[in-house]
Formats: structure tokens, sequence, C-alpha cells
């Protein structure tokens, strides 16, 4: 067997990637060249990114992606904020968790998607809608990540936490909160995703003028196919940097470190 | 240090299957320093015991006095090593483990950092304070949870089968160090077991419990001058001795005596 560097590792599963997304370009740009459909509805590769790079370079891509990541953030961190200390106390004292999680249950299962409409008629169309509509669906995963992660900290760490003097808040703080971690991570994995995901829809039907959704369903109107896959192009990126590089860090950084996940072999 | 008395100390568990007598009318005393096992078959009561001492459980009857005053829950008068590795926390290094119970009692950080580098020293970790306990074997995390269980500087010692989930070999070295570092500090050590080469080893004195329920049978001081020699002819004496006093009763007793007849090594 020969041993393998991080950075040999690293070097070997991004030449996989490659492959595996220049045969699925290749296959695309051939569909789109056969004349199999008509050149208007599938756009070839190089029409696709040459629209993407003239929208970033005249700052209107950047202006919806801003005006997309500003909704996201902002619905993600709100949830973050709901949904870490809901998802504590539900899991430390039993009266909180009989309340509220039948309340999770039955919400849960609601795709934010649907509740876009009535959010437009209390709230009008624009960022409070569609913020709303990201919160609605990035709390959930949130919540029932977090109250599985507290449920799964060993006994025994608050046990020899307590014979050493933690209080109640000092064990929450320095116990409870990196003990529960890997699970917490994951919550806010699924949350961000989820968000991302209500995003695009409710920008679709509640955003006027600004967002990759909004622009996307505008385009249909004009038929430009190669702005609304620059626009899903722009999508895809933008999830993918915060999946690999924000918690794929945030992941190398804490519970890989500490030994609380494993890498998958081989 | 502090001595221990044990009044009368009886638990009962509720169990879904009816009341299991945990332990019963179980009297001793522990000297100041005096270092005692607890021996005894699995069942008998001897971890009840200890967290009862440790305030994890509370008694039905009895009590227990450290140093004169009573036990009400857990206390930082009391260091507690569990059997399981997992007792430590894996997002702290040994330096920040060990400096943990210092941090609780509000010791500032370069102080606490001093304290813990010592006690790392103490168990022969000096060179791995940096380490996070998934990168340490099972010995050397079961000595950063020794070091972490003495760093706040309790006056007693309350140790559950630290070595018990070790091999033979890796449990002989523990014995040794756990020996040093008890002369070294003269702590009040409980040290649970149902190893009686380890319990020869490690005692002053040998308490020995027998189940159903459980109860303490006999007390047995060792008079063997430290070091001790586990393949000396009175330290194979005093094994026969302990073993014949658990050979009472249930066939798990027997079934224990039994194997522990055919691995006369120290590590049992």
């Amino acid at each position: 067997m020969t041993a393998l560097t991080e950075t040999g590792k690293n070097k070997r599963s991004l030449v996989r990637a490659a492959v595996t997304l220049a045969a699925a370009a290749a296959f695309y740009e051939a569909v789109s060249y056969s004349g199999l459909f008509p050149r208007v509805l599938l756009p070839t590769i190089q029409t696709i990114l040459s629209t993407l790079y003239s929208m970033l370079a005249d700052g209107s891509m950047l202006e919806h992606a801003g005006y997309t990541l500003y909704r996201v953030l902002f619905g993600f961190c709100l949830a973050i904020l709901v949904g870490l200390p809901l998802g504590i106390l539900m899991a430390r004292f039993k009266a909180v968790e009989n309340f509220f999680l039948p309340l999770v249950s039955a919400l849960m299962p609601i795709p934010s998607f649907s509740l876009v409409p009535l959010f437009m008629l209390w709230f009008g169309i624009g960022n409070l809608t569609t913020i709303l509509g990201v919160f609605y669906a990035a709390t959930f995963p949130m919540v029932f990540n977090t109250w599985s992660g507290v449920r799964a900290v060993n006994p025994l760490w608050l046990r020899a936490a307590g014979v050493m003097g933690a209080d109640e808040k000092r064990l929450f703080w320095k116990v409870i909160i990196p003990g529960a971690s890997p699970f917490i991570i994951t919550g806010m994995r699924q949350a961000f995703l989820r968000s991302w995901i209500a995003v695009v829809g409710a920008e679709m039907i509640a955003a006027s003028d600004f967002g990759l959704g909004w622009v996307i369903f505008d385009s249909k109107e004009f038929l430009q196919t190669d702005v609304m896959m620059a626009s899903l192009v722009m999508i895809g990126l933008i999830g993918f940097v915060f999946e690999r590089v924000v918690f794929g860090s945030l992941e190398r950084f804490t519970v890989l470190r500490w030994g609380m996940v494993r890498v998958a072999k081989g | 240090m502090v001595p221990i008395e044990i009044r009368d100390v009886t638990l009962v568990y509720d169990t879904p299957g009816g009341k299991v007598p945990g332990v019963k009318d179980v009297n001793f005393n522990i000297d100041a320093s005096e270092f005692v096992c607890i021996l005894g078959p699995s069942g008998c009561g001897k971890s009840t015991l200890l967290n009862i001492i440790a305030g994890f459980l509370a008694p039905a009857a009895g009590e227990i006095l450290i140093g004169g005053k009573a036990v009400t829950g857990h206390g930082m008068d009391r260091g507690v090593v569990f059997q399981d590795f997992a007792q430590l926390f894996p997002w702290r290094t040994a330096l920040g483990n060990v400096a943990f119970g210092l941090e609780m009692k509000g010791v500032p950080k370069q102080e606490r950092e001093t304290i813990a580098r010592e006690q790392l020293r103490l168990v022969k970790l000096e060179k791995f304070v940096a380490s996070y306990p998934h990168h340490l074997s099972g010995g050397m995390q079961q000595r950063v949870a020794i070091a972490r269980a003495l760093a706040y500087n309790p006056s007693v010692l309350l140790m559950d089968e630290p070595f018990a989930a070790l091999d033979a070999l890796t449990r002989d070295d523990m014995q040794r160090l756990l020996a040093d570092v008890w002369r070294e500090t003269r702590k009040t050590v409980i040290y649970v077991t149902h190893n009686v080469a380890e319990a020869v080893y490690l005692a002053d004195r040998v308490v020995v419990m027998t189940p159903h329920p459980g109860t303490v049978k006999m007390v047995i001081p060792i008079k063997l001058t430290r070091p001790r020699d586990p393949l000396s002819v009175e330290f194979l004496d005093y094994q026969k001795e302990l073993l014949a006093h658990l050979g009472h009763g249930t066939a798990e007793t027997q079934e224990h005596k039994k194997a522990n007849g055919k691995a006369p090594t120290t590590g049992g």
C-alpha cells in the first residue's frame, strides 16, 4: 500500500471531481449542439459562460447574488438564534420538550414555499417575506439536530464536569455545546441547504427586481435561457462554496480535530 | 488529607421489575491518606457504594462523612476517575482537560496551566500536553483522567475500576504509576475493583463485598511493604485468602474465582 499525503489525497479528489464534471458538461454540450432541441431552449455552455461573464462584469449578477445571500444569511442566522437555544432547552427540560415537540413535528412537514403566498398577503413582496421563508425552512433542521445532539452528549462528561464544580451555566457553554457540536454542525449544514433552496423559491414569487430566484423567473418571460442557466451556475457555485469552504472548514477546525467525527476510509 | 466514615449505608434500586437491593448496612472507616480497595464480583454493589460516596446517588439510609462532614451531592473535596476512556472531553487537549477543575474554581489561566503541566508530569505525560484525547492510547487517557481528578487538589480520590478496560501489561504499568502517585500526593483513595491481584498490589486494606444484597463481608489489611512484589509468596497468600473469602455463595463468585485462579499474573 502506498501512503498518500494529505495534499496528494486532495489533488486526487480534485482530479476525480473535475473528471466527473467535465464528462457531464461534454454530454450536455453534445446534446445542445446536436440540434435535438431548439438552441434557444438549450443554450451551449459557451453561451452560458459568456452570459455569466458579462453579467458578472456589469455587476448585475453580483447584485442579484448579494440580495439572495443577504436574505439567506439573515434567515439562516435567525434560524440558528431560535433553533439552537430551543433545541437545547427541549433536550434539557421535559416541560419544554413536551410543549414544543408536537408543534415542531406538526410544522416541520409544511414546505416553507407553501407559506410564501400567505407571508405575501401579510408582509407584501420583498425582503421580509423571503427572509421569513428562509427562516421557516432553516429553523426545523436546526432545532431537531440540536435536540438530538444534546440528548446524545455523553452523561460521563456531565458527571465529570459536575464533580469538578461546573455550574449550569458553565456546563452549558463548556460541555453541552462542544459535546453536541457534531450534531449542531450537521444541523447548520442542513439548515443552510434548506435556506438556499427556500430562498430561490421565495424570490420567484415574492421578490421584485432583485435576487437570483427572481432573475430566473423573470428570464422566462423573455426566453433568456442563457440568463437562467447562468443564474443556476451562480446558485450552485455559492452553495458549493458554503458547503465545502465554510462548513468544511468549520468541521475541520472543530469536530474532526477533536476526533468526534472521523474521515471516511479509502 | 481526611478520613472517611461510612455509616449504615443502604440503597435499594427501584426497577420496573421490583425493588433490587444495591447495598445493605455498609459500615467501615477509612483513615486519612489510606488506600482502600473495595473488592467484589459484579453485582456486589461496589460501584453503587462508590457512587454514593461520590455523591451521584443518595443512600436510602445511613450517611457518609468525609472529614467529619456529611456528603450531600458531589463536591470538589473528591476527585473521580471512571472506567470509561470516554470520560475525557474530546474537544480539550490533555492540558485543557486537566485544567478544567481549576478553571471552574476560577484559578487564573497562567496558574492553572502551570498546575496542569505539573499534574501531567506526575503521570508521565509531560510530552503530550497539547494532544487531544483521541490521539492518546487508552492507558494514556486514563492517566490524563487521574491527573484531571488530582489537579484541583481534592483530599479524596475515588476510582471506579479505572484500569479494567486496559490490557494486562498496560494495567501493570498503571498500577505501579498509581502507587507512585499516591505515595507522592498522600490522597485518601477508594479504589473499586474486581481484580484480586490489583487489590493486593495497591491497597492498605481490602474491603471484600458479596452480592445479593451488597454487603461488606470482611476487611483485610494487606501488611506488605511497598513496592510490592506480585510474585512473592506472601503476595500470593493474600490473593488466596481473598479468593477464599469471595468463593462463598453464588455461581458468579465461583466463576470469578476460577478465572482468577487461571491467570496468576499481576494483571490477574
